[in-house]
């Protein structure tokens, strides 16, 4: 139930992001969702694309540092109090979580979490205990 | 190994009476054939019977890099031009270029102490020698041309530039040997490294770089992509190319060519002549050249001579690896720091590659200094906090080494720039307007 995220170093620059894409968009590869994080001298750009294998090898042969990092993504309804469910049942289990990012789908009518935790298996077998779905690499790079 | 067992082992006493006589002859050579030297040496009052001992050297006023200049293009040659055979100079970065001319003696004595250099190092007749320095003017190229001939290598005028080619040849000719710039090698490492070609095509085995300093972390590095063993060189386009001095295998200090050149250290504000193993700026006197020669010319480089014999039998005087030029010296906020400690902080050190710039800035009228380096993996991408505790472990170690704040940057993979020659690393935007 592990998804594949890239991680791209960037340089705090002006038309880095772009460049970035723009190599993504070239090797036709679809971004699933985004998320950048950043001091005033470098972000790291974090994303998860449909086909991770060709991203990597297009941003490494556009020069770029780039890694592929395991994370969960789970899919709660787009009700208030449902992320809140699942952060406890987190919390209760004393699993820590490095960071999040999310996004809604109209179409599914729920919200995708993705989450990096720094004991994803056991995290993936307690959000499912509690009820939670827990999408696989496939679902999510097909969404 | 050898190029002159007999000249290059002589005893010490020897070294020194031969150098008194060719010093006295010398100073006179230069009184009587170069209108600057007549001039200065009258006003000291000295000639060459007047020098009884060496340290009566210290009598003779010191050349500049100035005197030079303000001579140019010929006004320090010593004969005239028909018995000139070559002319070369400096890339002259901050003004008109330095020359130096020679006759054909010098050519070949030239050559002499460089094949010296080669022979020291390792090389043998047997060895292939790329040379990728740039050709044209730079003494470098053509230097270790004629020297590593003499000494019966093959040799490849490479020159610098189109690396692919230059990795080209490496594989087809069966290059042994390399000649070139320390960052120069550090990017044809790189190359090599990312070529589809495993290392058994490349057959280098040895390095003669030089024309720029280079550090002991650095060194490793070049040697490790590379596969080869690097000697360093010394030279100077004042004091007729390189071939001043060179590594011999054990690397424990750069021979001098003590027969043809009488260094010294000074201290750089006093002036006064300082002993064996103390620290200063390096002061050297031709005593063969017949075209340009100098005396006492002040190289501006910071090292230090040992006169012990060496354990490979040599018994010419060793430097110290340039600690630094006077020249690169940057002071900021007051601390004296030279590019090669930085160096030596980042060359080496995990996830950052070995290419840097730094910057200096003025802000608020209080100087900043700015090290950028490349991340060279994508290790540490998983947390953003890895990447800051690289970026704090980099600027507490050079906080340490140079005893000042820096702000440490980090940037993309081969986002810097890469030198064919000489690295130019320091970007001073001090005398700029603010940003």
């Amino acid at each position: 139930m592990q998804i594949q995220q890239i991680s791209v170093f960037v340089e705090n620059k002006s038309g880095r992001l772009a460049e970035i894409t723009e190599a993504l968009a070239a090797a036709n590869v679809d971004i699933r969702a985004v998320s950048i994080a950043d001091t005033s001298d470098f972000g790291i750009l974090r994303l998860i694309v449909n086909k991770p294998k060709e991203a990597v090898e297009a941003l490494k042969a556009a020069g770029l540092t780039v890694s592929l990092t395991s994370v969960i993504a789970m899919g709660i309804d787009d009700h208030p109090g449902e992320f809140a469910k699942a952060m406890r049942v987190l919390a209760d289990n004393q699993i820590g979580v490095e960071y999040i990012y999310a996004f809604v789908s109209r179409e599914h009518g729920k919200a995708f979490v993705i989450l990096r935790v720094d004991d994803s298996e056991r995290a993936v077998n307690m959000l499912r205990e509690n009820g939670i779905t827990i999408l696989s690499a496939e679902e999510i790079y097909d969404l | 190994m050898f190029y002159q067992k007999d000249v290059e082992t002589m005893r010490r006493a020897d070294i020194e009476a031969l150098q008194l006589q060719k010093l006295k002859k010398m100073v006179d050579y230069c009184y009587n054939n170069i209108p600057f030297y007549h001039e200065r040496l009258q006003e000291a009052g000295v000639t060459g019977d007047k020098i009884k001992t060496l340290s009566d050297i210290q009598y003779i006023p010191f050349t500049t890099k100035d005197d030079i200049r303000d001579n140019y293009p010929f006004g320090m040659m010593a004969c005239p031009m028909k018995n000139i055979v070559r002319i070369h100079a400096s890339s002259g970065t901050t003004g008109k270029p330095t020359v130096g001319v020679y006759t054909k003696k010098d050519i070949d004595t030239w050559a002499e102490l460089i094949a010296r250099i080669g022979a020291a190092s390792g090389v043998t007749d047997e060895d292939i020698i790329q040379i990728s320095f740039g050709y044209g003017l730079f003494t470098g190229a053509l230097g270790l041309h004629y020297g590593l001939e003499k000494l019966g290598a093959t040799v490849i005028p490479a020159s610098s530039g189109n690396t692919q080619k230059q990795l080209m040849m490496f594989r087809d000719f069966g290059v042994t040997g390399l000649v070139a710039t320390p960052s120069y090698a550090l990017y044809l490492g790189e190359m090599v490294k990312e070529s589809p070609y495993p290392a058994s095509a490349y057959k280098l085995r040895i390095g003669l770089l030089g024309s720029e300093g280079c550090t002991e972390e650095m060194r490793t590095q070049i040697e490790k992509n590379l596969h080869m063993f690097v000697t360093d060189n010394y030279g100077m386009t004042e004091l007729g190319g390189p071939g001043v001095s060179g590594e011999c295998e054990l690397r424990c200090g750069l021979h001098f060519a003590e027969d043809h050149f009488l260094p010294e250290i000074i201290d750089r504000d006093t002036l006064e002549r300082k002993g064996p193993g103390e620290v200063g700026e390096l002061v050297v006197t031709t005593l063969s050249r017949e075209g340009m020669p100098v005396l006492r010319y002040r190289t501006k480089d910071i090292t230090r001579i040992n006169y012990e014999p060496c354990a490979c039998g040599r018994t010419h005087a060793r430097m110290d690896k340039v600690m630094g030029r006077t020249d690169d010296m940057m002071i900021i906020k007051g601390v004296n720091v030279f590019p090669s400690q930085i160096e030596s902080v980042l060359v080496g050190m995990e996830h950052v590659g070995p290419h840097y710039q730094l910057i200096v800035r003025k802000k608020n009228f209080l100087d900043t200094l700015e090290v950028k380096v490349e991340l060279s993996n994508g290790e540490l991408l998983q947390s953003y906090g890895e990447l800051e505790a690289l970026q704090h472990k980099i600027h507490d170690r050079l906080k340490s080494v140079l005893g000042l704040e820096t702000k440490v940057t980090l940037a993309e993979p081969k986002s810097l720039e890469r030198f064919q020659g000489k690295a130019k690393r320091i970007l001073d935007l001090r005398n700029e307007p603010e940003e």
